[in-house]
């Protein structure tokens, strides 16, 4: 008798109906679809929106395979892609501005998958088109901007107090300040170190020279802080482009990846996520009528002339109060019922709006906002890029109380205040980036790798199949249903992991197949010699699984490691790879030893006297 | 059906000097080939610009080029992709202050003028720093690959079959990467990845003859080491042999049906599972009994009796 114990069985056919479970979503494919979500960021609650689109659909003749409300947004899946693109223009037509429509795909799997939440594995850009973008965040041009600010505030500040010095210069990592004499030098330093006690101030040995420098932790802390802001900028941007499946994510040490599903056309969206913004303070200007500078095309010596929101000409003075450097955060909040943007200043901001403040009690003041974009233009018939500046007075208010370093801009809705807020942020302190890698995916390049990886897996697995079957006979058969148990088990986790399906990942499971392979080849092998040596068939299937596993798990561990070096090291595609072959080992040891010996034991183990095996 | 209906007694060990020399033909002849033909590396690891396009009709490679070459662009290389209708554009990495897209939008126009219903099915962008790092960071894994694997291997059996194992590893990546060089096929991130699998392959290989000759050591006392490893490697011959045909038959469809992005692919594998054959039976068993393994080496060892069982 050759019993497997019972309770392994039953953990390998529990395991197992998971697995289906969890790995069936991916066979229903996937179909076109809409992601309908609310413009102003909110979340679709309910199904009144969702009646009401259908409705709207149904009014023109179509209707879609599936509507229903996931995450907050509406789904709807359609037959075929111009179904789908016909939709969008009708819901877009209907309801101009209401919705934020993107097109996307979404699986065929039936309703209940959804019910339990089982979702398939997400295509990679590879199989259905996209962009992948990667920003390298300029950390030391971050740190730079400190230094530069550190060097302004502190010529104001000497300037202010009279202390004379011969210079204030940025040099790497700290700011130096030279004085004529020790005297100066010891004043200063006091100075100095009221502004910014961030700041490590180190006098020079001759007395002359004082040294500002930030420590390690504060150049790490601020670069950090660059790419997280960066981060969050982005993935901003990213979900006012409505894409479904976005993703924003840090890559090593000052790198940012962007991955955009289905989107195709990167110039725009390239332009939509470089936009920056910030603001200046400017005092209004009482020295001439704005509607006359409009008229004229000229504005009095000393101002300038904006726009406000409603398009009306407004005149502000040629200086600035404060500009957007001197920002360090913006947040939305409402002050006295009413939306607003609190906005916080550093230092040198706070003083100077403090000063201006007092001297101008009454008087008007306006907030520019000002936003700077890359375009493309046309010029003698070859595109050029153009840095395009918008500025737009968002706010003049009467200055009502003295205030420093915190002040609040009204008149706005709610929706206007979070999205200003959220573009200050970004502009105030995103460190420059720029792309050093972009990868565009056509769609019908992406339908040919998932038309062909799939071809070749199939052909693969069936040719192998049955050389399996051919050679081992039964127990090759056995091989097979195994080997099949470990595609499912590996789907199955690679849908649980909520990891995308990219060709490499193709290509490791093609690789996990041709290799698991190997387990039972070693097993059935054993097998073959123990009969050889003339051990009844029962011996020779425990001798056989039990000597062949050493050499398994050795073999396999040592291509485990391989396989988390490679996935510790590796970015983008070289990733999925390293995952589908590193959880393949685990499949397949879980398979091959337990699967393998659960399928022998019930059909053969049984039988009290076997006369062949047919191995 | 069997193809190996008893142990086979071939002496394996016997042409293992032949062997070293054979390999040592094979890396120089693969560090000669990557000299003179020079890796055709993808913009991956080089940086640069790459855009395939399908035109409506057969590629007009010339036009393409001269289109090109009036936009702007003179250090290009225009070739057939896949197919006839399918190109390739490749340009050398971009300057401090061209934008990624101005340059995909200035190549899409070009190529617009030779047809106007072309399509581009794919950009690529690679900034020169992102190559270079990959480069780098290649190299490190597979460094550390290999230690971790030598560590393990020591641990599990002894160093000196650390040490055979390592070598016979090292010496597939040349045979895969010499292979690239003379062909002259595009060596992308897909085939950094299968040489990095190939070395986790090899291993694979070699541990299973190891685990025999593991084995065999304790019962085989009065044979000499050479005999003993000879015996290992017959006995697991046969499914040596059987692997093999079965992961080959898996990534040989890869090859001829994956399509253009997996081509690299499925040949690095073809030909690392090749040279993986061959390394595991003759460099690291040969490399490990040439460093003097013996029956002493993997006796298992002695039982300490308990202290308890002193008077």
């Amino acid at each position: 008798m050759n019993r497997y114990p019972l309770w392994k069985s039953l953990l390998f056919a529990g395991v197992m109906i998971l697995a289906l479970l969890i790995a069936l979503p991916n066979l229903f494919g996937q179909a076109p679809a809409l992601q309908l979500s609310r413009k102003d960021g909110e979340l679709f609650t309910g199904t009144t929106a969702l009646n009401e689109v259908t409705a709207t659909l149904a009014r023109e003749h179509l209707d879609p395979d599936a509507a229903f409300v996931q995450a907050g947004r509406i789904l709807l899946r359609f037959k075929d892609v111009p179904s789908q693109l016909r939709a969008r223009d009708v819901i877009d037509a209907s309801a101009p501005d209401s919705y934020a429509i993107a097109t996307t795909l979404a699986s065929r799997a039936p309703q209940w998958t959804r019910t339990f939440g089982l979702k398939p594995m997400s295509l990679g850009l590879d199989l259905r088109g996209g962009i992948y973008l990667v920003y390298e965040v300029d950390v030391d041009g971050a740190v730079k901007q400190v230094l530069s600010r550190l060097e302004r505030d502190y010529r104001l500040a000497l300037r202010e107090q009279k202390l004379q010095y011969e210079s204030v210069e940025g040099g790497a990592g700290g700011v130096d300040v030279v004085f004529k004499d020790a005297a100066t030098a010891t004043k200063a330093q006091k100075v100095l170190e009221g502004l910014d006690s961030n700041v490590t101030l180190t006098g020079s040995t001759d007395g002359l020279t004082i040294h500002a420098t930030l420590s390690p932790t504060q150049v790490k802390q601020r670069q950090d802080f660059a790419i997280q802001q960066n981060i969050t900028a982005l993935g901003n941007r990213v979900n006012a482009l409505g894409v479904s499946e976005a993703s924003v994510q840090r890559q090593g040490a000052n790198r940012i990846a962007v991955q955009l599903p289905g989107v195709q056309d990167a110039s725009e969206v390239i332009r939509l996520l470089g936009k920056t913004a910030t603001l200046e303070v400017r005092l209004v200007s009482d020295a001439g009528n704005a509607m006359e500078a409009q008229a004229t095309g000229r504005a009095p010596l000393g101002t300038k002339l904006y726009k406000d929101r409603n398009s009306r000409p407004v005149l502000l003075k040629r200086d600035v109060v404060v500009t957007g450097e001197q920002l360090t955060d913006a947040t939305s909040s409402y002050q006295n019922g009413e939306p607003s943007v609190s906005v916080r200043l550093d230092a040198r901001g706070g003083d100077e709006m403090l000063r201006t403040t007092q001297e101008n009690l009454g008087k008007p003041m306006g907030i520019v906002f000002i936003e700077k974009e890359r375009q493309l233009r046309d010029q003698d018939g070859q595109k050029v890029a153009v840095d395009v500046t918008k500025e737009q007075v968002i706010s003049v208010a009467t200055i009502r109380g003295v205030f420093s370093s915190q002040f609040q801009i009204t008149g706005l809705t709610a929706r206007e205040g979070q999205e200003l807020a959220k573009l200050l942020r970004a502009g105030a302190l995103a460190a420059p980036v720029y792309i050093v890698e972009q990868r565009l995916i056509g769609p019908s390049l992406g339908q040919d790798n998932i038309d062909k990886g799939v071809r070749a897996l199939e052909i693969g697995s069936i040719a192998l199949f049955i050389f399996m079957a051919v050679y081992y006979s039964l127990f090759g058969l056995v091989a097979n249903f195994v080997l099949l148990c470990n595609v499912v088990l590996l789907t199955a986790f690679l849908s649980l992991f909520g990891a995308a399906l990219t060709l490499p990942g193709i290509a490791g499971i093609m690789l996990t197949v041709g290799m698991a392979v190997d387990a039972n080849i070693l097993i059935y092998e054993r097998i073959r010699e123990e009969i050889r040596l003339g051990v009844t068939p029962h011996a020779a299937i425990k001798a056989g699984f039990e000597k062949a596993f050493s050499a398994i798990g050795d073999a396999n561990v040592t291509t485990l490691i391989a396989g988390v070096v490679l996935w510790s090291f590796g970015t983008g595609p070289i990733k999925g790879f390293a995952v589908v072959l590193s959880v393949g080992i685990l499949t397949t040891l879980f398979t091959a030893l337990m699967g393998s010996r659960t399928v022998i034991g019930l059909v053969w183990g049984s039988k009290s006297a076997i006369k062949r095996l047919p191995v | 059906m069997e193809f190996f209906h008893s142990v086979p007694r071939y002496r394996f060990m016997a042409v293992r000097k032949i062997c070293y020399v054979i390999s040592a033909l094979i890396i120089f002849g693969s560090i000669a080939a990557e000299a003179v033909h020079g890796l055709n590396l993808a913009v991956d690891f080089t940086g640069g610009v790459v855009i395939e396009a399908a035109y409506t009709g057969a590629a007009n490679l010339d036009g393409t080029r001269n289109a090109l070459k009036s936009a702007g662009y003179s250090e290009v290389t225009v070739q057939n992709f896949g197919s006839s209708k399918d190109v390739l554009v490749r340009l050398p990495p971009l300057g401090e202050k061209e934008s990624p897209n101005d340059v995909t939008a200035k190549v899409e126009s070009a190529l617009q003028t030779v047809d106007a219903g072309v399509q581009i099915r794919r950009t690529e962008v690679v900034g020169p720093q992102v190559g270079r790092e990959l480069v780098v960071k290649g190299m490190q894994a597979m460094a550390i690959t290999v230690l971790l694997i030598l560590i393990y291997i020591a641990m599990r059996f002894r160093w000196k079959f650390g040490v055979g194992a390592v070598l016979a590893t090292l010496h597939d990546p040349f045979v895969v990467v010499g292979v690239f060089a003379l062909t002259g096929m595009t060596f992308d991130l897909t085939v950094l990845a299968a040489v990095l699998a190939v070395i986790g392959y090899s291993i694979n290989e070699t541990v299973v003859v190891f685990d025999r000759v593991r084995e065999l050591f304790p019962v085989m006392r009065k044979e000499t080491p050479e005999e003993v490893f000879d015996r290992a490697i017959n006995e697991t011959l046969s499914r040596t042999v059987i692997t093999k045909v079965a992961t080959l038959i898996v990534v040989v469809a890869l090859y001829l049906f994956g399509g253009e992005s997996l081509r690299g692919f499925g040949l690095a594998l073809i030909v690392g599972i090749i040279a993986v054959t061959y390394s595991s039976m003759f460099v690291a068993s040969g490399v490990a009994l040439d460093l003097g393994s013996s029956h002493r080496d993997l006796m298992p060892s002695e039982r300490r009796e308990p202290v308890d069982d002193l008077p």
